[in-house]
Formats: structure tokens, C-alpha cells, sequence
């Protein structure tokens, strides 16, 4: 089990490896950083100078392992736009972005587990039908007509809600910031977050649904209810807990696609978070933000698809045999 | 000829399946339109001399205070007819989605008929990569094609060479599952029987692969075609909607929404409206047709 663990480790690394060189092969090949940095009326002494002092004379294979080197380090230059440092801009709007993700997440999990139950244990009944006829819709609906939608109902005809921005952001101690200690920080938290959900909410849903309805039909379930168990009991211990390993797997792979959506979300309500900075800065050209962006994210991806195949070897003892036999040969 | 098709089992079941009939002649409907746009529109929106000013924010179906023109479905903020725009909109998105479906398709067929049909490293090499790009959300792949590519182009040649940067990156970002269903299903076909037969009378490789496999397993690639034409078109229109799509010049059904978003708060409802629903209908009736052919071909999915 531990050489698979390591096995898996290493192909991560790989795939990590490889996501750096497009990273680095962008931010060498698109567009000449030396002009970029240096603007027209540069002599061509400075032009050799700032080539030396970027190493950019050095072979391509050198530049490599140095361009990885500094990402290690969380070092990414600075950006062509506003001549900040990337790790500084990303430092800055993470929080932003994670909070939604994470709030998003919890939403998304806990409305979906639970009308999954409801629709599984009275399948026929009215309110049901409704759920999964809204959530058919919700998968075909784009995200951004989501969030356009949700604006104009909840912030132009009713007025309840702010239609963009993050405010009342409280900054605690200089390295995070928060909008969910005010009032207007959650008001302006509930939109976005409930457009980043609402996919993930009934994919969410139909699986544990799915999943129940299979459940509920086995010998076990109607010994228990032979034996006069209550029936909240036989759901919720019984049940739900033998539905909950491909839900789990469900929830860690789709947090990646929440980060994915978040560009979109962030972009329809002007969040200041990372999706925000990536959009405006694949508008305006700017490689070295693009290039820190693809490799934090792949990052996250990758560590999540770890974390599940490694969760997946515990949790399942199938699997785990598999791998130890596996191992074995 | 038409009769015998008529008679098929595929027409059997369209026309016994409402959803599918009724998705289909939607599709129909709004590809004639995208086609034979310039005719059905009663201005042209991007002839700047056909605008009148004057006519900006004219409701649907009522005469302009100023003017007195009516416009079926109103008119944007610089008197723009919206029906025209719709239609103008719906060819730039339907010619993405289907441009970049076909260069999907091709590369997909051609890599997947590759790696199922010579196996080795040309396999291992394929498959692996996409499996990396299969990791990402194919939404995040095509945005960052279009920066790189932007990053590319020369800054004057970026708003005309836009829609082609848009099919290429959609396109790119799509290739996968063509690739991985033509892999799996070659490499059942090459071990039967009319294969072996062909390499003994001496055929080459090149047209085994396609005159040989190609034609056996193409079912599936029309059903994942629909599908992904319905995937290509949201696409367009969420990336065209973030503004990092189509030029306000040729605008898509995405940059109609796009510029309709900044009159929802002043109750210009319309602007923003039709071309929503039109996106809406689009996608959804190619997401239904898709999935019908998806059953029809291979019921045991369903």
C-alpha cells in the first residue's frame, strides 16, 4: 500500500513537472520580456544587461530548472500590468476566492445531501418531482445566466441583496480578510455563492439519490425495518453512510471545478478574488499572473486527486487489496 | 430512396419521442436562421449608417417616442433592432460551436484511431496527455489557449483574429473524449476478424484506419459530436461573456448578453433578455437531441 501511495506521489510530481514547463514555456516564448520590461527606447546594452541579469542567455534547460525553483518558492515575477509582485497579488485576493469556494462547498454539500435523502425516501411526492425537474434545468442552465438571473431577481426587483462587490471585509491581522463578520459582508456572500453551488448542489443531489435508491432496495434495509428500528435510524445509519464513499469522492474532485466556475462567478458579481485577476489578466495579456494562476491551480487539482486516490485506499477495502496485491507482484 | 428512409428505425423512433422530435426541428429552425440571416433580418447591425441613434431603448412591439419605428423585440442603447443582432449573433455562435466541434472531431478521431491502433509509446504518449488536460475543467483549458494566443498575435490583429483564436481554443480544449471513445472502441475493432483479413491481402495501415475501422466506429462519435456541440456553444458564450470571446464588432449571442447586462438595473429588461433565451433554447435542444441519440444508439446506457 505504501509503494502505490508513492507510486501515485510520483505521478503527481510528473504531472506537476509537466504543467510548469507550459507555465514556463509561455512566460519565455509569448511576447519578449526583455521589451516588455524595458519599453521602447532602450539601448541594446541594456537590453544585453537585463538578458544576463534575467538569465535568459543560459540554456533553455538551465532556465527550466530555475523557473521551477523560484515557483517552488512561491516567487513568479512581477506582473506586466501593474508592476506588483505576482505571490503579493495572489496573497491578496486568496482569501477572497477561498472563502466563496468554501462557503460555496458547504452549501452545496449539505443543501444536496440532504434533498438527495428527501427525494430518495418519498420519491413520488410532489415536492420531489419539483426538485428534480428545477435540477435538470439547473444542470443546462450556463453559469453566468445563473448569476445574471439571481441578480435580477434578488438585487434589481427585490432589492433584498447587493447585485455586486464584496463588502464590509474585516481585516484580521494584515494576512486575511473576511466578509463574513457583518452583516453586508454575508448579504454580499449569499449571491455568488449560491451561483458557484447550484452545479455542484445537483450533481450533488441526483448521485446521493441514485445512490439511496439503490441502497433502500437491499436485504439489509428491510431486515432492519423487520426489526422495527426507527426509521430515521435505518436511514441515516443504515442508509446514508453505505451511499457516502462515491459522494465523498464526488465532493473532493468537484472543489476543483468550483475553482474553475469561480472565474465566472467572480466575473458576473466583480469579486475581488484569483478568477477576477485571471480574467482581466488574460484580457490584458499578462503572462506572468497566467502563468502563476495555471500552476496554483494545478497544484490544488492535483493535491485533491492525491488526496481522493489516497482516501479511496482507506476507506474501501477492495481497493486496498487490490493495491496489495499489486504491490506484490 | 426518402421512403426507405422514412421507414428506418431511426426515424421509428424520432418521431416517437416528443423531446427529441421537438429539440430536433428547433435545432433546424434556429440553424436556418443562422443561415439565412442576412435575409430573414430587416437591418443589418453592423452598418453604422443604418443606425439611427434616435431609436436607442425602444421597447419590444412599441413605436419609438422620437421616431415612431417598431421593432419586434425592441432595440439596445444605440437603436440597434434586436431581432437582427439575434440573428446576426446566433451564426457567430453556431459557426464557433460548430468550427470548433469539426477541429475537436478531427483531432480527437485522428489521435484516438492512433493510440488504439498502434498501441506502444505512441498510446502511453496520447493517453497521457490527456489524461493531464483531462484534469482541468475544459472551460479553464480554452481561456488559457486564448490568452496564450492572444499573448501571441501582434495587438492590432487580436480583435480580427478573435473568432478564429475562439474556435481554436474551444476546439483544443474538447478534443479529449472523441480521442479516449475512438481508442476504446478501436482497439476492439482491430482484434476481429476483417482487419486481420486486410493486413493479409497486403492494405496499408493508413487505410485500414480509415476506410476500414473509421466507418465502424463513427456512431458514437456523432452522439458525443451533439453533445459537445451543445458543451462548445455554453462556451462560447461564457467566454464571449467575460469578454475574452467574440468582438463587440462580431458580436456572439454571449457579448449580446454581455452588453444587455448593464441595462438589467435600468429596466431595459429586453436587451438582455431574447438573447438569453435564444442561447437558452440552443443549448438545451442540442443537450436533448444528444441525449436522445445517445440512447438510440446504445440503449443499455440509459
Amino acid at each position: 500500500m505504501l509503494s502505490m501511495i508513492i507510486r501515485r506521489i510520483g505521478q503527481s510530481t510528473l504531472v506537476l513537472l509537466i504543467v510548469a514547463l507550459v507555465a514556463f514555456s509561455m512566460f519565455r516564448f509569448v511576447g519578449d520580456p526583455v521589451s516588455v520590461m524595458l519599453g521602447q527606447e532602450a539601448t541594446e546594452t541594456d537590453r544585453e544587461n537585463l538578458r544576463e541579469r534575467l538569465g535568459l542567455n543560459n540554456s533553455l534547460f538551465v532556465q527550466y530548472g530555475r523557473f521551477v525553483g523560484r515557483a517552488i518558492e512561491g516567487d513568479f515575477g512581477v506582473s506586466y500590468r501593474t508592476g506588483e509582485a505576482v505571490s503579493a497579488m495572489i496573497a491578496d485576493r486568496a482569501p477572497a476566492t477561498i472563502e466563496l469556494a468554501f462557503v460555496s462547498g458547504i452549501l452545496a454539500t449539505v443543501l444536496g445531501i440532504s434533498l438527495g435523502v428527501i427525494t430518495a425516501i418519498n420519491r413520488k411526492s410532489f415536492f420531489s418531482q419539483v426538485i428534480m425537474t428545477v435540477s435538470l434545468i439547473g444542470v443546462s442552465l450556463p453559469t453566468f445566466l445563473i448569476g445574471v438571473l439571481l441578480i435580477w431577481l434578488f438585487a434589481v426587483e427585490l432589492g433584498w441583496l447587493p447585485s455586486f462587490g464584496r463588502s464590509g471585509v474585516t481585516d484580521l491581522g494584515g494576512w486575511w480578510h473576511t466578509s463574513l463578520l457583518t452583516v453586508d459582508g454575508i448579504k454580499s456572500l449569499i449571491l455568488p455563492a449560491i451561483t458557484l453551488g447550484l452545479y455542484q448542489m445537483t450533481l450533488i443531489m441526483r448521485l446521493v439519490r441514485a445512490e439511496m435508491l439503490e441502497v433502500l432496495g437491499q436485504d439489509y434495509i428491510r431486515f432492519a425495518r423487520a426489526r422495527g428500528l426507527p426509521l430515521r435510524k435505518i436511514y441515516f445509519d443504515h442508509a446514508l453512510k453505505n451511499t457516502l464513499v462515491p459522494v465523498i469522492t464526488i465532493i473532493g474532485l468537484q472543489f476543483g471545478s468550483i475553482i474553475a466556475f469561480s472565474i465566472i462567478t467572480e466575473s458576473v458579481f466583480q469579486w475581488p478574488g484569483l478568477g477576477l485577476m485571471f480574467i482581466n489578466a488574460i484580457y490584458h495579456v499578462d503572462i506572468p499572473v497566467m502563468s502563476a494562476y495555471l500552476v496554483m491551480v494545478s497544484i490544488v487539482f492535483v493535491a485533491i486527486n492525491l488526496i481522493v486516490d489516497i482516501l479511496y485506499l482507506f476507506i474501501d477495502p477492495r481497493i486496498r487489496d487490490a493495491a496489495n496485491a499489486g504491490a506484490g507482484e | 430512396m426518402i421512403a426507405r428512409w422514412l421507414d428506418s428505425d431511426f426515424m421509428y423512433s424520432l418521431l416517437r419521442t416528443p423531446t427529441a422530435l421537438i429539440s430536433m426541428i428547433v435545432c433546424i429552425l434556429l440553424a436556418a436562421c443562422a443561415l439565412f440571416a442576412p435575409w430573414l433580418a430587416p437591418t443589418n447591425p453592423f452598418d453604422m449608417a443604418a443606425i439611427n441613434l434616435m431609436n436607442g431603448f425602444t421597447p419590444p412591439g412599441a413605436a419609438n417616442e422620437f421616431t415612431g419605428d417598431e421593432f419586434f423585440l425592441g432595440t439596445d442603447d444605440q437603436g440597434r433592432d434586436l431581432y437582427s443582432a439575434i440573428l446576426y449573433g446566433l451564426r457567430v455562435s453556431l459557426f464557433v460551436g460548430l468550427a470548433s466541434v469539426a477541429l475537436a472531431m478531427f483531432l480527437g478521431v485522428t489521435l484516438g484511431l492512433l493510440a488504439g491502433y498502434l498501441g506502444g509509446w505512441v498510446d502511453a504518449v496520447i493517453m497521457r496527455i490527456a489524461d493531464i488536460q483531462m484534469t482541468f475543467p475544459s472551460i479553464l483549458v480554452a481561456m488559457l489557449i486564448y490568452g496564450v494566443a492572444r499573448g501571441i498575435l501582434p495587438p492590432n490583429a487580436r480583435a480580427d483574429m478573435a473568432i478564429t483564436v475562439l474556435i481554436l481554443s474551444i476546439g483544443l480544449s474538447e478534443w479529449v473524449s472523441f480521442a479516449r471513445t475512438v481508442r476504446g472502441t478501436t482497439i476492439v475493432e482491430k482484434q476481429k476478424e476483417y482487419v486481420t483479413a486486410s493486413r493479409l491481402i497486403g492494405l496499408s495501415h493508413l487505410n485500414i484506419m480509415a476506410r476500414h475501422i473509421l466507418p465502424n466506429v463513427i456512431n458514437p462519435i456523432l452522439v458525443i459530436g451533439t453533445i459537445t456541440l451543445a458543451l462548445a456553444i455554453i462556451a462560447e458564450a461564457t467566454l464571449s461573456f467575460l469578454g475574452v470571446g467574440a468582438p463587440p464588432t462580431e458580436p456572439s449571442l454571449g457579448t449580446l448578453i454581455r452588453v444587455g447586462q448593464d441595462f438589467l438595473f435600468s429596466g431595459q429588461w429586453w436587451i438582455i433578455f431574447f438573447p438569453a433565451a435564444t442561447l437558452l433554447f440552443l443549448a438545451l435542444s442540442f443537450n436533448l437531441l444528444g441525449d436522445w441519440l445517445r440512447d438510440f444508439y446504445n440503449p443499455r446506457l440509459s
